[in-house]
């Protein structure tokens, strides 16, 4: 019995907040494809509550036996634009009050896959599910939403740019916390367990178990232990404890999968911060030796981060995929708040930091009053970085109505509060209102 | 089934007796353990091992889970795989 590494293993759980973040069902429901648009939401219910019926019984049993906090159980299904779009109506709201109710039915925390997929264009059902969001959102509460406008294969499709930025303005109207539930991406991935953004693609099996896991306090606490040493020292470091944390996602997906009797698919190397004390990415970054995260340095430290977490953890697990990478969200992670209100991070410094990481510009709440068209500029921004470094990139931005620079708004729980950020003032409307498609990166021709 | 078990809390009489006996009473049989003091604090860790048809996970660990609370210590139960899928390549 090796004493010491089971006091490191219950201090990385009891003390450093190693948990996995999710566990997440993909489900395809195209399957449940039907003229009929009551028949169509009949069977997707069906088949949710049929095929997730034990998840949450299920994680509930390996938390209690391993002694790991599994923090969210949830589902993502075939993107709704592609299962409705042969059913007889042009609003989907039904179709997102159908994954609302079987979510709450199952005790699921989030179902993802309100989602249409318009990179190049729009199907039928693409345009139909892009106007029934704000709807959706509002009636529903466990529901999450996603629309990726472009891809490195595919370019960028700026009507939909340019749409995203006036959905976005809409649901700040109804509600502006509903505006979490929704992430536009460029080359989204098909197997992501995180949400908002995630949906179950249809490149996948019928049913799988794909993980999120976490850790960054644990990752934290590693770096304390070799102040003042070289890069080369920290990145090993990195890799070493990347590699335990990914174990224990390897470990409850494959014990999930079994006792699910559902394929695993893969764990998603990310580290997720929480708003709790010493579970922040931004943290990581001043431990390396930063006064304040958005210090110069910030980029090439979070690069380096993001690199050895990715080297440590492919080890640990059979299979990869997900987003991958550590998330830099505002309001999730205590270190990025304090450094925004000491103004030592602006949103341009978080825009050269999605160069380097996972996933984008990630719950940022902005002023009331910022325009459809700066949301769109910051999406076309974001997306273009996707676009040509070959990587996954979003923006969840929360338009704060009624407030302005400086305020604050509190989303509740693991998603915790954003202050306002300052936006450019200078506007892109002829640029947004210019429509059509940027054209697919030349290194995007491979074959 | 191998389980490990840990006990943390302020040293006193019995706590050793105590849960060896609560483990003798479910079946489990103890193939290691070691405990020491550190800073302060009582700390012991057993590695226990039952066979499922004489009792199962739920009951091991709750029956531990309230003798902790009975005498004071924290006592927790966890599968023993998650140890060695950490640790080990």
């Amino acid at each position: 019995m090796e004493t010491r590494q089971i006091q490191d293993t219950i201090q990385m759980i009891e003390e450093e907040h190693l948990d996995i973040r999710t566990i997440t069902m993909g489900i395809s429901l195209l399957d449940c494809i039907d003229g009929d648009s009551k028949r169509a939401c009949q069977r997707i219910y069906d088949k949710i509550t049929t095929k997730a019926k034990n998840l949450v019984t299920v994680a509930e049993e390996i938390e209690r036996e391993y002694g790991v906090p599994i923090v969210n159980k949830r589902i993502s299904v075939t993107p709704i634009a592609l299962v409705a779009a042969a059913s007889d109506t042009d609003n989907y709201v039904d179709f997102a009050v159908t994954l609302d109710k079987a979510a709450t039915d199952l005790g699921i925390d989030i179902i993802g896959g309100f989602s249409a997929l318009v990179q190049k264009g729009y199907q039928s059902g693409d345009r139909k599910l892009i106007n029934s969001i704000p709807e959706a959102l509002k009636n529903t509460s466990r529901v999450c939403s996603s629309i990726n406008v472009g891809s490195t294969r595919a370019g960028i499709n700026m009507d939909a740019v340019q749409e995203v930025g006036q959905i976005v303005k809409k649901i700040a109207a109804i509600n502006p916390q509903k505006c979490m539930n929704l992430v536009a991406f460029c080359n989204a991935v098909e197997d992501n367990p995180f949400m908002a953004g995630a949906f179950h693609g249809v490149g996948e099996a019928d049913c799988v178990i794909n993980m999120g896991i976490s850790g960054p306090g644990v990752v934290k606490r590693a770096l304390e232990q070799v102040k003042g040493e070289s890069f080369d020292v920290v990145a090993e470091t990195i890799k070493k404890t990347a590699f335990k944390v990914t174990r224990v996602g390897q470990l409850v997906g494959q014990i999930a999968s079994q006792r699910l009797d559902v394929p695993f698919g893969i764990v998603d190397l990310s580290l997720a911060p929480t708003p709790a004390p010493g579970d922040s990415v931004a943290e990581i970054l001043e431990e390396i030796g930063l006064d304040s995260v958005g210090a110069p340095g910030t980029t090439a430290a979070l690069a380096m981060l993001n690199d050895a977490v990715k080297k440590g953890g492919i080890m640990a697990c059979s299979h990869v995929g997900g987003l991958s990478g550590a998330f830099i969200p505002v309001s999730e992670d205590a270190g990025m708040i304090k450094a925004v209100q000491a103004n030592n991070l602006s949103i341009e410094k978080l825009e050269a930091m999605t160069a380097v990481c996972s996933v984008g510009l990630d719950m940022i709440a902005v002023p009331g009053d910022t325009t459809a068209q700066t949301i769109s500029g910051i999406l076309a921004d974001e997306a273009a970085i996707g676009m040509i470094n070959n990587k996954t990139t979003a923006i969840r931005i929360i338009p704060a109505t009624g407030k302005k620079v400086g305020d604050d708004i509190n989303f509740g729980g693991l998603f915790g509060h954003a202050p306002v950020m300052k936006v450019s003032e200078s506007q892109p409307t002829e640029f947004v209102a210019r429509g059509g498609r940027i054209p697919a990166p030349i290194h995007s021709f491979k074959n | 089934m191998k389980i490990i078990i840990t006990v943390v809390g302020n040293d006193k009489v019995g706590i050793v007796a105590s849960v060896s006996k609560q483990l003798a009473e479910r079946n489990v049989n103890i193939i290691d353990m070691s405990q020491t003091l550190m800073h302060g604090s009582f700390t012991m860790m057993l590695m226990g091992e039952f066979t499922t048809d004489k009792t199962s996970f739920d009951t091991v660990q709750k029956s531990l889970t309230e003798l902790g609370q009975s005498i004071g210590v924290d006592i927790h139960t966890q599968r023993q795989e998650l140890f060695d899928a950490i640790q080990k390549i």
